[in-house]
C-alpha cells in the first residue's frame, strides 16, 4: 500500500514575473489558483513561458516578483532541496542517473530521506508504473525510451508527494507510448489523489488529461478553461488556434473513414 | 667488484626506487589536493577555468628541469622572507615542481568530464532534491571518475617520468644512477635507472588502470585490491625513510666523475669510523654549496676558484694558498661552513688542444691563441660560458671563436678528439689529458684562478670531532697526478671502473 494522504495541496501564483538580462520577460505578471486535487495543464507554443512558470514552484527557477505558494506557504521559505523533496517532478529528458539501476534510481528520493528499507517501495513502484519486477537490476540504457520514462515516474512518486510536476513529459516519445503513458499518469492522479501540473505543447494531451486547461502566451495566462469549454471556443483567439489543430485533424480522420 | 656491471647497479636500486616512488606519490597526491576542488570550481565558473587551465598549460611549457632548478630561487628568497628554514633543496622543490606538473592533467580531465555531464541528469539531481554536496557525491563524482582517472593516470605517468630529474636539486631519486651513469659513461648504471623508473610507471599505471575500469564496471573489489596494492608500496617505500639515525652522513658531489670518486673515498673513511653514510651525487655546482650549508649534505668537494669567483664574486687573483684560507674565512664567517683543508691537488680550467695541432699551429700560450681563434671552434662544459672565469679570461686574452658549443664532460673530450672542437675548456686533473695526448696551454697574464679541491663540511657537523678527526687524513695526500689516473680508471672507454673501484685504488695509491 502506497502512504495515503488526502488530497493534493493547492497551488497558487500571486503576480509572478521572471525577466531575464537583456529585457527578455519570460514570464509577465501571472495570479493564478490551482485547487488541490486538480489536474491542469498548463498549453502554448515555444517560448510562452509554461515551462519557465512550471520551474518556479520547485524553484529550478527563481522569480524576479511575486510569490510562488504551495498550500499557505511561500517556495521561498524552505531551501530548494528540502522543497523539492516534497514534489514530484518529470521532465522531457529524463535524466535517469546512467550509473544506477533503475531501483536505484527509483529510490533515490527515499536514499536523500534517509531512508533505509527501500526495497518494498521499490516494488510497489515498478508495479504502479507497470513494470516487470525484473527490470528493478537493470540499468537504465537496456531500457526502451517509454520504459525509461516509466521509471522517471516512478522516482517521483517514490516519497508519495502530493504534488506532481510533469514538464513535457511525453515529448520524446512515440505516439503509442505517449498515449499509454499519458493515461497511466492520469490514473495515478486519480488513484493517489495527487495535484498534477504538466506542461505541453499538444493541446490535444490537454484536453484528453486534464480537468481545467491555462493557455499561454508571451508570458501571460490568455486563456482559463476546462476542456469542454475550450472545445466550445470561449478561450479566446489564441486558445481556438490551439484547438483548431486537433479539432480539424479529427474532422479529417472522420471523412476519411467514411 | 665481481659479476655483472647491471646486476652491481640493480643493487643500488630498492632504495632509489622507494624515494622515487615517495616523492612522485606525494606529488600526485598534492596535486590531487588542489586541481580537485579547482576542477569543481571551474566547471562552475568558466572564468575560474581559463585561468587555471592557462596556467597549468603554461606549466607545461617549461621544461621540467628547468622549472626544478627555478624553485631553488624561489624558495631561497622566500626562506629569506620569512627568515629562513625553508630548505630550498631536495625534498620541498622537487615535491612542488612535480605537484605543478601534475595539475594540467588532473584539472583539463576533471572539467572537461564535469563540463560534459548530461545536463538532463543534473536537472534530476536538482530535480529529486539534492544539496550541492549530494550532486557531486552521489552524480557527478561517479560519472566524471573515468574521465578524471585517466587524467589521474596521466599525471602519475608523468610525475614518475619527470622525478628523476630531482636529482639535480639533491632529492635522491631514480634519476641518481641514470646521471650517475651518464657522467662515467657506465651504461648499466643508465639503463637499471631507466627500465627501474619505467618499471615503476608502467606498474601504477597498470594499478591505476585497474581502478579506473573498477569504477566504471562497478566492479568495487577490484578497485579496492588495486588501491591497497598502491598503498602497500607507498608504505614500504616510507618504511627506510623513518629512522634516519644521527650517525648519518651524506656526502654530496657534483655530477662528474672525479666528484664521484672523491665521495666514495671520503665515503669509505666515515664507514670506518662507523658511520652510515648515504651519497646525494650529481648536484649543480650552483646548488651544492647551498645544500652544504642548509645541511642537506654533510660534507663534499669543492674547488677554491669556483666558491671564489662564483660565491664570494671576487675577480681579484691571489696566490693559491692564500685563496685557500681567505675563503676558510669568508666560509666560517658568514655560513658557519668550515674548510677542513685543501687535498693536495687542482682541478682548473685549462684550454687544451690536439697535440699534433697545437704544434702544427705553433700554439702554446693563451697569448698564442689570441690570433688564431677567429679560425677555432670552441667546445665547453655546460656551464662554462656563463662563468665569470671565461669573462676574466675573454679580459685578458680578446678571444673571438669561430664557434663556441656547449658539450657535457665526456662529450667535450670526443668533440676534441674527432675535431668538432679545435680548444676545450678542459680540466687540470683529468685523465683524458694524458691519455688524448692534448697540449695545455699556458696562462701568462694569470688570468684563471687557482682551483684546489677543498674539503667543506656543513655547519651542523663543523665542531664533530669524530668526524673531523675521520677527514683531516685527506687533506694534502692527493697528488695531481694520482687523481688524473684515478679520474682515467672511470673516464676511459675500455676497462672502465666504476668510482667505487677508482677510489679503492686511489686509496691503495696514496696509502689511505
Amino acid at each position: 500500500m502506497l502512504p495515503s494522504h488526502d488530497i493534493g495541496p493547492a497551488v497558487t501564483f500571486d503576480g509572478v514575473t521572471k525577466r531575464y538580462g537583456g529585457g527578455v520577460i519570460a514570464v509577465d505578471g501571472v495570479t493564478v489558483a490551482i485547487a488541490g486535487g486538480s489536474f491542469v495543464a498548463l498549453v502554448g507554443s515555444s517560448g510562452s513561458g509554461k515551462s519557465t512558470l512550471l520551474k518556479m514552484i520547485n524553484r529550478l527557477i527563481e522569480p524576479s516578483e511575486g510569490v510562488v505558494r504551495i498550500g499557505a506557504e511561500a517556495v521561498s521559505a524552505a531551501t530548494p532541496y528540502a522543497l523539492r523533496r516534497r514534489i514530484g517532478y518529470v521532465f522531457q529528458n529524463i535524466g535517469l542517473f546512467p550509473h544506477m539501476t533503475v531501483a536505484e534510481n527509483i529510490a533515490i528520493g527515499l536514499r536523500l530521506a534517509g531512508e533505509k528499507a527501500r526495497q518494498p517501495r521499490v516494488t510497489e513502484l515498478l508495479d504502479l508504473v507497470d513494470l516487470p519486477q525484473a527490470f528493478a537490476a537493470r540499468m537504465p540504457d537496456a531500457l526502451s525510451g517509454g520504459q525509461r520514462q516509466r521509471v522517471g515516474v516512478a522516482r517521483a512518486l517514490a516519497t508519495a508527494p502530493g504534488l506532481l510536476l510533469l514538464d513535457e513529459p511525453f515529448g520524446a516519445l512515440d505516439p503509442v507510448t505517449r498515449d499509454q503513458l499519458g493515461t497511466a499518469i492520469r490514473a495515478l492522479h486519480d488513484q493517489l489523489g495527487l495535484t498534477t501540473i504538466m506542461v505541453t505543447h499538444d493541446m490535444a494531451e490537454a484536453l484528453i488529461l486534464a480537468d481545467r486547461v491555462l493557455v499561454m502566451d508571451c508570458g501571460q495566462i490568455v486563456a482559463d478553461a476546462t476542456p469542454k469549454a475550450l472545445l466550445a471556443g470561449e478561450g479566446g483567439a489564441v486558445a481556438d488556434a490551439l484547438v483548431a489543430v486537433p479539432r480539424e485533424q479529427a474532422r479529417r480522420m472522420r471523412e476519411l473513414a467514411g | 667488484m665481481s659479476g655483472s656491471p647491471f646486476l652491481e647497479a640493480m643493487t643500488r636500486v630498492p632504495d632509489l626506487l622507494a624515494a622515487h616512488l615517495l616523492l612522485a606519490a606525494s606529488a600526485l597526491i598534492l596535486g590531487l589536493i588542489i586541481s580537485l576542488p579547482l576542477a569543481i570550481w571551474s566547471a562552475r565558473r568558466p572564468g575560474v577555468a581559463r585561468v587555471a587551465l592557462g596556467f597549468a598549460s603554461l606549466v607545461q611549457t617549461i621544461p621540467s628541469l628547468a622549472l626544478l632548478a627555478l624553485f631553488y630561487p624561489l624558495l631561497l628568497f622566500l626562506s629569506g622572507l620569512v627568515g629562513g628554514g625553508i630548505p630550498a633543496l631536495g625534498f620541498l622543490p622537487s615535491l612542488l615542481a612535480l605537484t605543478l606538473y601534475a595539475l594540467l592533467p588532473i584539472l583539463r580531465n576533471g572539467v572537461t568530464g564535469l563540463t560534459g555531464l548530461d545536463p538532463a541528469v543534473i536537472e534530476a539531481a536538482d530535480g529529486v532534491g539534492m544539496t550541492a554536496w549530494q550532486k557531486l557525491r552521489l552524480v557527478e563524482a561517479p560519472l566524471v571518475a573515468p574521465v578524471l582517472m585517466a587524467g589521474i593516470r596521466t599525471a602519475a605517468v608523468w610525475t614518475i617520468g619527470a622525478a628523476t630529474l630531482s636529482t639535480t636539486v639533491g632529492q635522491p631519486s631514480l634519476g641518481d644512477m641514470i646521471f650517475a651513469g651518464l657522467q662515467t659513461q657506465n651504461w648499466a648504471l643508465v639503463l637499471a635507472g631507466c627500465l627501474s623508473a619505467a618499471a615503476l610507471a608502467l606498474a601504477v599505471d597498470a594499478l591505476l588502470g585497474v581502478i579506473e575500469h573498477g569504477i566504471a564496471a562497478r566492479k568495487r573489489m577490484r578497485a579496492f585490491v588495486a588501491a591497497g596494492v598502491l598503498l602497500v608500496g607507498v608504505l614500504v617505500a616510507l618504511a627506510p625513510a623513518l629512522p634516519r639515525s644521527d650517525e648519518t652522513i651524506t656526502v654530496g658531489a657534483k655530477g662528474f666523475g672525479e666528484q664521484y670518486i672523491l665521495a666514495r673515498l671520503i665515503g669509505h673513511r666515515l664507514e670506518r669510523a662507523g658511520y652510515h653514510v648515504q651519497y646525494r651525487e650529481g648536484l649543480g655546482s650552483v646548488v651544492v654549496f647551498g645544500a652544504l650549508k642548509s645541511g642537506a649534505i654533510d660534507v663534499y668537494v669543492d674547488y677554491s676558484g669556483t666558491i671564489w669567483t662564483n660565491e664570494m664574486q671576487r675577480s681579484d687573483i691571489p696566490a693559491r694558498p692564500a685563496m685557500v684560507a681567505a675563503i676558510g674565512a669568508w666560509t666560517q664567517k658568514t655560513s658557519g661552513v668550515r674548510l677542513l683543508g685543501a687535498l693536495g691537488f687542482e682541478n682548473a680550467y685549462a684550454f687544451a688542444m690536439r697535440g699534433a695541432d697545437a704544434k702544427a699551429k705553433g700554439i702554446g700560450s693563451l697569448d698564442d691563441l689570441v690570433s688564431a681563434a677567429p679560425r677555432l671552434k670552441l667546445g665547453s662544459d655546460l656551464e662554462f660560458l656563463e662563468r665569470p672565469e671565461w669573462a676574466a679570461i675573454k679580459r685578458a686574452y680578446p678571444l673571438n671563436f669561430a664557434a663556441a658549443n656547449a658539450y657535457n664532460p665526456t662529450f667535450m673530450y670526443r668533440a676534441l678528439e674527432s675535431g668538432q672542437a679545435d680548444v676545450i675548456s678542459a680540466f687540470s686533473s683529468d685523465g683524458r689529458i694524458a691519455a688524448q695526448h692534448l697540449t695545455v696551454l699556458t696562462d701568462p697574464r694569470g688570468a684563471i684562478p687557482g682551483y684546489d679541491a677543498i674539503l667543506m663540511v656543513a655547519p651542523g657537523r663543523a665542531k664533530d670531532a669524530k668526524l673531523i678527526a675521520a677527514l683531516q687524513p685527506l687533506v694534502g695526500r692527493i697528488p695531481v697526478d694520482a687523481m688524473r689516473a684515478a679520474n682515467y680508471r672511470v673516464d676511459r672507454d675500455d676497462e672502465k671502473d666504476s668510482p667505487e673501484a677508482a677510489a679503492r685504488w686511489l686509496e691503495k695509491k696514496v696509502g689511505l
